[in-house]
């Protein structure tokens, strides 16, 4: 299994990206709302307080010569806060204390101002009026200060509020990002599990509808996998041609190699012979099997299913193969249930089934027997055994990948494809092989359809 | 010679702590570890019964109490405020200002209706009408006035009998009376009338609720104005003599305000005696207060009650007062 390089969290980047701007967000929100807040709050009190300070220069009058001021009640009556704010104030003529407090100073620039009395923040209006009697032409001037207690009431009020607004927007932004960052990733995830889903020959292209973005992926995946698949098949048929043409010129060097040892006398030339008749063999056979593995890759791809008896197919197998069998000291046994019907490709199955008893009578020894089992229940199953030396107990999981031969097969004719049929058989009809070696010795290969 | 001003300095101290008090009292002398001295505009007698039930639940606490004139209160009070721990005065205007001022401290621990404080600093523990006091004998055979109209209309039909034989606050030395008399102007023109009349009967000032009541019960004068019926009240159940007129045209009610100082030394205990001062005076069923306690303001139903808000300090600026004063003395002091 190769490792994937991984680098970072698509997931991890969305909804940290998606969170970090929900924070912002909800902060600068807070910050806006308060800060309006705290200018509206003011422009309250201000409002206020010139309201007061306009009373209180209303009733500024010249009597006699002499400026009378008589304050109104509701002057200080409308500045009354649910905080009890503080109030100070100092009325003043042409800059000269007149009544009030005097640590307040008039300012003619600046009407509002922020300022500190008695040991309290305080917010500062100075409002005037200039007032003309017979001789006389006078400015008066009223400071107005109030403490703020009211205010920052009303604001901390209001920034819980916000932060409230602001937290909540957060929460639910954060639900947000992981609902969408989820849905997004899901259809990755989708797309992998249609891939890993999919058997080891299916190359066939994704036509399940997939988002706009997903599209160039898919699409590259599916031209990948043509690709794939067409070169596979190229290289599939040219192992098929070059296999057919070798094994046809093989049979012809076969037989003139057979009428050359009839007609060698000489002993070394004869060995010299024999041992190029079972070289011939031995590539004509590896050609044959070559030939069936691709058979079998072709038609594993387009199963077409007949109901057969699968006994009548391995009775009829055992039939044909008997003569070689006896030729080797060897007899094949048709053993199992009298009849199995089952649906199934019985090309593949007598590829398959043929390839088990070849192997079986290779390493079978002379006058043993070759038993072929045939049983229908729980699921039609096909066993050969043989009396050899049995499979090597460590190499039992891997002998059937293609060209894998036993540790023990050195000096046996074959190509290693024989079991890679058999299991890619049982595969494309949703089966399984089994290899087991018999307590007395000899190895079982069970085909499970 | 420095030594010389020194003992000046000290002498002249003392001779300002020895200044006249109307009463000077001390409680629980002995045993205490504290002591908190107390400035009063109270008369001792309606106050001892709740100083003697805290220092009996606080033993630990002396009291000096020390009664003056409301004015008098704003004054020393101004002076040298970390000479008293606690200030109580029915002057609610003064009171307030000082708060607005910053010599009150504000306590964390005193849980008290918004109405019935400022700033977590001055709290009311009374509700107090201003009266008519009237002594019977002037009015016998005849109905005794129940609003300020009926008694201008009384005062104007027996001139001779009422010549010299009013009495009301003199509001230049009054604190309350000050108070008092701006609300009532504030509330309506009567008030004016009123004064009018009075100035042509001759009237005489006073500044204290309790000497214009002694006068009262002794006969030298028949009306008394703006009183404070719970000076009268304790009397009047002793002596049958006096009628308490609260005018049905509009009451003007007090209420007797207290505040710690901000420059107190013993802040905790003055707390605990606030504490005590309005518990007890909340406290109804009990029976033992000679104070009236704090009237639960019913919507609308009190609404001439004097509210404590900033407004109050109206009539403390100089120039306001001034005005006042000398339209106050145009109607009242006609020779």
């Amino acid at each position: 299994m190769n490792s994937v390089v991984v680098s970072g969290s698509l997931r991890n980047r969305l909804v940290l990206t998606l969170i970090g701007g929900a924070a912002v967000l909800a902060l600068i929100l807070f910050v806006v709302v308060r800060n309006y807040a705290v200018l509206v709050a003011q422009q309250g009190q201000d409002r206020i307080l010139i309201a007061s300070a306009t009373s209180m220069l209303d009733s500024a009058t010249i009597r006699d010569g002499a400026v009378e001021l008589d304050l109104p009640y509701s002057a200080f009556s409308m500045l009354s806060t649910a905080a009890d704010d503080r109030v100070f104030y100092a009325i003043l003529q042409d800059g000269t204390l007149l009544s009030g407090y005097e640590e307040l100073t008039f300012s003619d620039a600046q009407a509002f101002q922020f300022d500190r009395i008695r040991g309290s923040d305080v917010r500062k209006i100075s409002a005037s009026r200039i007032l003309i009697g017979a001789n006389l032409r006078t400015e008066i001037q009223i400071v107005l200060a109030q403490t703020q207690d009211a205010l920052s009431e009303t604001l901390d009020q209001i920034s819980r509020n916000a932060a409230l607004l602001g937290v909540g927007f957060f929460a639910l932004a954060v639900g947000l990002s992981f609902w969408a960052t989820s849905a997004t990733i899901g259809q990755l995830g989708k797309l992998t599990t249609s891939v890993t889903r999919r058997g080891p020959q299916d190359l066939s292209p994704f036509t399940k509808p997939v988002p706009r973005e997903m599209a160039p992926l898919v699409k590259s995946l599916n031209s990948l996998m043509g690709r794939l698949d067409q070169s596979l098949r190229q290289s599939e048929d040219f192992i098929a041609e070059a296999a057919h043409r070798v094994r046809t010129p093989l049979a012809t060097v076969r037989s003139y190699a057979e009428a050359t040892l009839q007609r060698v006398d000489k002993e070394e030339n004869r060995e010299a012979m024999r041992s190029m008749v079972k070289a011939i063999d031995e590539s004509s056979r590896a050609a044959g099997q070559l030939l069936d593995h691709a058979m079998i890759t072709f038609r594993a791809d387009h199963l077409e299913r007949d109901e057969i008896d699968i006994v009548d197919l391995a009775r009829d197998l055992v039939q044909r193969m008997t003569p070689i069998a006896e030729m080797r000291d060897l007899s094949l046994l048709l053993l199992g249930d009298p009849r199995v019907q089952y649906s199934c490709d019985p090309v593949l199955i007598q590829n398959a089934v043929r390839n088990l008893i070849d192997n079986a009578m290779k390493y079978g020894p002379a006058e043993s027997a070759i038993e072929i089992t045939v049983t229908g229940e729980p699921v039609p199953r096909i066993t050969v055994c043989d009396h050899g030396p049995g499979f090597p107990i460590h190499e039992i999981e891997t002998l059937t990948a293609r060209f894998q031969r036993g540790a023990n097969a050195a000096n046996t004719i074959g190509s290693g494809l024989g079991l890679t049929i058999a299991r890619d058989v049982a595969i494309a009809h949703g089966g399984r092989i089994d290899l087991t070696n018999q307590p007395e010795g000899g190895a079982c290969v069970t085909l499970s359809l | 010679m420095r030594y010389l001003v020194a003992l000046g300095l000290i002498f002249l101290c003392h001779a300002g702590w020895a200044q006249e008090w109307e009463d000077r009292q001390v409680f629980n002398d002995t045993g205490a570890t504290t002591s908190l001295r107390i400035i009063s505009s109270t008369d001792t007698d309606l106050f001892a019964p709740l100083i003697e039930a805290f220092v009996a639940r606080h033993p630990d606490v002396a009291i000096e109490y020390l009664v003056t004139g409301t004015a008098d209160i704003d004054r020393r009070f101004r002076a040298a405020p970390e000479a008293f721990d606690i200030a109580i005065s029915s002057a609610m205007d003064l009171q307030l200002k000082l708060t607005n001022d910053g010599y009150a401290l504000a306590l964390e621990n005193v849980s008290h209706p918004a109405w019935a404080e400022w700033r977590q600093s001055l709290f009311a523990f009374t509700s107090e009408p201003a009266a008519i006091v009237i002594n019977r004998a002037a009015f016998e055979g005849l109905p005794i006035p129940r609003s300020r109209q009926e008694l201008i209309e009384a005062l104007r039909a027996r001139p001779d009998v009422f010549r010299g034989r009013v009495g009301t606050y003199d509001v230049r030395q009054s604190g309350l009376g000050y108070l008092f008399a701006t609300q009532d102007a504030r509330a309506s023109e009567t008030f004016w009338r009123l004064m009018e009349v009075m100035g042509g009967l001759d009237v005489r000032l006073y500044c204290c609720s309790g000497e214009m009541i002694d006068d009262l019960t002794e006969g030298k004068i028949a009306v008394a104005y703006n009183v404070l019926g719970s000076y009268a009240d304790a009397r009047v159940e002793s002596q049958s003599i006096l009628e308490i007129v609260l005018p049905s045209d509009f009451p003007t009610t007090m209420m007797r305000t207290a505040f710690v100082s901000g420059a107190s030394g013993e802040p905790e205990a003055a707390e605990r005696f606030i504490q005590f001062l309005i518990a007890f005076q909340s406290n109804r069923a009990d029976g033992t207060q000679t104070l009236p306690p704090l009237q639960e303001r019913d919507n609308g139903a009190d609404r001439a009650s004097i509210a404590l808000e900033p407004a109050l300090i109206t009539f403390l600026d100089t120039l306001k007062r001034n005005k006042f004063i000398s339209e106050w003395e145009n109607a009242l002091i006609q020779n």
